[in-house]
């Protein structure tokens, strides 16, 4: 340790050394993942989400759900047979930020797209231990009374789309219009199915007269891991859609 | 020195420009307050105003009172330390530390007894839970880390902090981060980041607020009267700037607009993941690691009486510690969508650091060799030393869960969550304690404690309730895990989800019990420093001979 009275004696250098060796590991771990294929690679299927499914992720979000339910299917046998095919890196290229989880006190959401009616979720996120008796979920009752505030849904999209999800100029105009069409199932759906294939047009949660939290909420639970056909998908073929 | 005879004037640089920095301040926030259209936006650009507005009533005050005492000082006068800011420091440690506390036991007992959500917004588990992390992590341990580096630097210096104004700056201007943070979640302003929760504004903040907090400790570091930088100092440093790279790049991000509360975060999927994990677990590694030792590397060494063990192993010690800390936190993400090289690398590296945490575990430990003595006399240096055999045992803990075939078990269950709080409880709430109860007597002036019998029971009852929640957890964790991977004889998933939760209740029972304890335990410790300070002595029999209590200055 001859020399290392120069750290000792200077804290302009010890600083600099200290902002050195921190910087290492970090630049060889994650400076690749923006270039490696298996990181960046497309997916035929993924596509941004429509405002409303943004609106209820949001809703997801702000309510803390990402502290007890995980969405992240682990490449492991009994998780692929519980929660369905493992999950891909290509499902959350949109996902500023992502929803992994860490922790699972519920079960993984990864792939609960579809999986319950909307009644189901309905009931269950009003009280849930009216459904599962030993569930400790908390209940969300306030989010079929409040009215889901998406004025600003257009700066929403413009945010999305300085991080880098593609949304199109057109997806933004239509942002506000986008967002009633998807829970009024007699609207014209054309113009939203064709900017965002497979999205689920109906009223979610039960009240047509009230666009609610809910509403937005179960219409992001509902297309949760729905995007990427796994019937078709061959981890080891062409993808790229 | 430059105090000399010149009439000083009534209000140093640093004053005019915080003054100014917060008469901009306010303004900004009321101009914001105006145009927002998000309520929960202008209930926060309200609080900023008004801290600021405080803070500017603050430095007024000082102004007028600052012409009597300044005046005339000799060159050679003795080292006139800040400590008042220390003191706050040490109030606002004791306070967040029981608030955090009890948010974390109020969640254990939601989990035990679903009800006690009560199904409103802001009291459910998914909003509070951000607030009691945020709560022990950055607001208890932040206040400690804060208090004792303003300490520890100034005494190894023998140099004042500079500027009158900067370390209130950051003391105050923390407090209102912290305040903005807790208020957001309750509100369900989140990024939902696991302890990068805060929102863009409370993150420029708090951005603003650690550059100020490097440069006076830097600062002290430049005036000091000592050649060399004593080795405490050198965790804190590396704490201070490394947490400063953490939290930049982690929070990136675009808002929605100048008066939203929500951003979007620059990095997406499995980018963002390794960048929240490569923050999240240096947070662990830097906040509640380097820091933390910084502590050891001056509170033991000075209760025990004794010099710290070997200054080879401080040096090796230091700087493998902080650069493997750094790789290894892709084992959060193991057997995910990261790939399988970076998780590989990050459990290599999360193994290989088992040995710089023993070499610091041991170099603490062997610090008391000729002191064992006194760990039956004085259960202050006595909850020192048990930290760092927490440290030592939660360190073994964590390589072994960043093993993935281990990690394959033990993730997504409680088993983490008693790890983390092996490690929160045991190693760094209890070195916080130890040098809470040392700080009180020194900045207060005192001769001793109130209470040395009242910190055993502190010692007995927090121990005891940490044996229950990590032994709890470790049951639940594992119990969970292989229910999840059970089969039946036909090879089908023998438990549904809602079984395995089911099967946890008892063990969360018991876990909240522990907390219990141990807050019980902080509480006692909140009476016994207030005591202390107050200047009262309880009548007890004395544990500890007068001449091994240290002072101060006895070992600077």
């Amino acid at each position: 340790m001859i020399k290392h009275e120069i750290f000792e004696k200077n804290s302009i250098v010890l600083l600099i050394g200290i902002l050195l060796v921190v910087s290492i590991g970090g630049l060889i771990e994650i400076a690749p993942l923006f270039y490696l294929e298996s990181t960046i690679e497309k997916v035929k299927g993924m596509r941004p989400y429509s405002p409303l499914e943004l609106a209820g992720r949001n809703i997801y979000i702000r309510e803390g759900c990402t502290s007890c339910h995980s969405q992240m299917i682990r490449s492991l046998r009994d998780e692929v047979e519980r929660y369905g095919p493992y999950s891909l890196a290509a499902e959350s290229m949109y996902d500023h930020p992502f929803l992994w989880g860490s922790k699972r006190t519920g079960p993984d959401l990864a792939r609960v797209g579809g999986k319950y009616s909307d009644e189901w979720h309905t009931e269950h996120l009003l009280n849930p231990r009216g459904i599962v008796p030993e569930s400790i979920m908390p209940g969300y009752p306030f989010l079929l009374e409040n009215p889901l505030s998406y004025k600003d849904i257009k700066e929403h999209l413009v945010s999305n789309k300085m991080v880098g999800v593609p949304y199109t100029d057109e997806m933004i105009e239509t942002a506000m219009d986008d967002v009633r069409t998807q829970v009024d199932p007699d609207a014209d759906t054309d113009g939203l199915l064709a900017r965002y294939p497979k999205a689920q047009v109906r009223d979610f949660d039960g009240n047509p007269k009230v666009l609610s939290e809910m509403d937005a909420l179960i219409a992001y639970l509902q297309m949760l891991g729905t995007l990427v056909d796994f019937s078709a998908y061959q981890a080891d073929g062409p993808n790229q859609r | 020195m430059t105090r000399e005879t010149t009439a000083k004037a009534r209000l140093s640089i640093d004053g005019w420009v915080t003054a100014a920095a917060l008469v901009i301040g306010i303004f900004y926030a009321i101009l914001t307050a105006a145009r927002t259209e998000d309520p929960l936006m202008s209930i926060h650009a309200y609080i900023f105003a008004g801290a600021f507005l405080l803070g500017i009533f603050a430095i007024i005050k000082a102004y007028y009172d600052s012409s009597e005492h300044q005046a005339n000082k000799p060159a050679d006068a003795p080292v006139e330390y800040n400590l008042d800011v220390i003191k706050a420091g040490v109030i606002a440690s004791v306070f967040w530390g029981i608030a955090g506390f009890l948010a974390g036991d109020t969640l254990a007992f939601q989990l035990a007894y679903p009800d006690l959500n009560f199904d409103v917004s802001f009291f459910n588990f998914g909003r509070l839970r951000p607030l009691h992390t945020s709560a022990v992590i950055f607001a208890f341990g932040g206040n400690v880390l804060i208090a004792t580096s303003f300490y520890v630097v100034q005494r190894t210096c023998k140099a004042r902090m500079p500027g009158d104004f900067a370390p209130w700056f950051v003391f105050w201007g923390y407090q209102l981060f912290i305040v903005i943070a807790a208020t957001g979640y309750l509100m369900g302003i989140t990024q939902s980041k696991e302890y990068a929760e805060p929102e863009w504004y409370a993150d420029i903040w708090l951005t603003i607020v650690w550059v100020v907090y490097l440069f006076v400790f830097l600062g002290t570091l430049w005036k000091r009267r000592e050649p060399h930088i004593y080795v405490a100092n050198w965790f804190y440093l590396a704490f201070i700037a490394t947490v400063a790279m953490l939290h930049i790049i982690n929070n990136l991000t675009v808002p929605v607009s100048w008066t939203s509360t929500k951003s979007y975060i620059l990095f997406a999927g499995v980018q963002d993941a390794l960048v929240q994990w490569w923050y999240g677990h240096n947070a662990v590694g830097f906040f509640l690691t380097a820091g933390f030792l910084g502590i050891m590397y001056y509170f033991v060494p000075k209760r025990a009486g004794r010099p710290v063990y070997s200054y080879r192993l401080s040096i090796v010690h230091f700087w493998s510690l902080i650069f493997m800390y750094i790789w290894a936190g892709p084992h959060h993400l193991h057997y995910t969508a990261l790939p399988d090289w970076a998780q590989t690398l990050g459990m290599t590296f999360s193994i290989m650091l088992w040995m710089p945490s023993w070499g610091g575990m041991i170099n603490g430990l062997m610090t008391l060799s000729g002191a064992w003595d006194k760990l039956r006399t004085d259960p202050v240096l006595r909850m020192l030393v048990v930290s760092i055999a927490f440290y030592g045992m939660s360190t073994f803990e964590g390589p072994v869960m960043a093993i993935k075939a281990v990690n394959s078990l033990s993730h997504y269950t409680d088993w983490t969550i008693g790890h983390v709080h092996s490690g929160a409880l045991g190693w760094v709430a209890f070195v916080s304690f130890g040098a809470l109860y040392c700080l009180v007597p020194w900045l207060w002036n005192r001769t001793q404690l109130y209470s040395l019998k009242l910190v055993s029971y502190h010692f007995w009852i927090a121990t005891f309730g940490i044996l229950l929640y990590i032994t709890s957890m470790w049951v639940s964790g594992i119990l969970q895990g292989l229910m999840w991977r059970a089969y039946d004889e036909l090879g089908f998933l023998e438990y549904s989800f809602v079984e395995t939760v089911e099967a946890m209740n008892p063990l969360y029972w018991i876990r909240a019990i522990g907390g219990a304890f141990f807050l019980i335990g902080a509480l006692i410790m909140a009476y016994n420093l207030w005591r202390t300070a107050r200047g009262d002595v309880r009548e007890e029999r004395r544990l500890l001979s007068p001449e091994s209590v240290p002072s101060p200055v006895a070992a600077e």
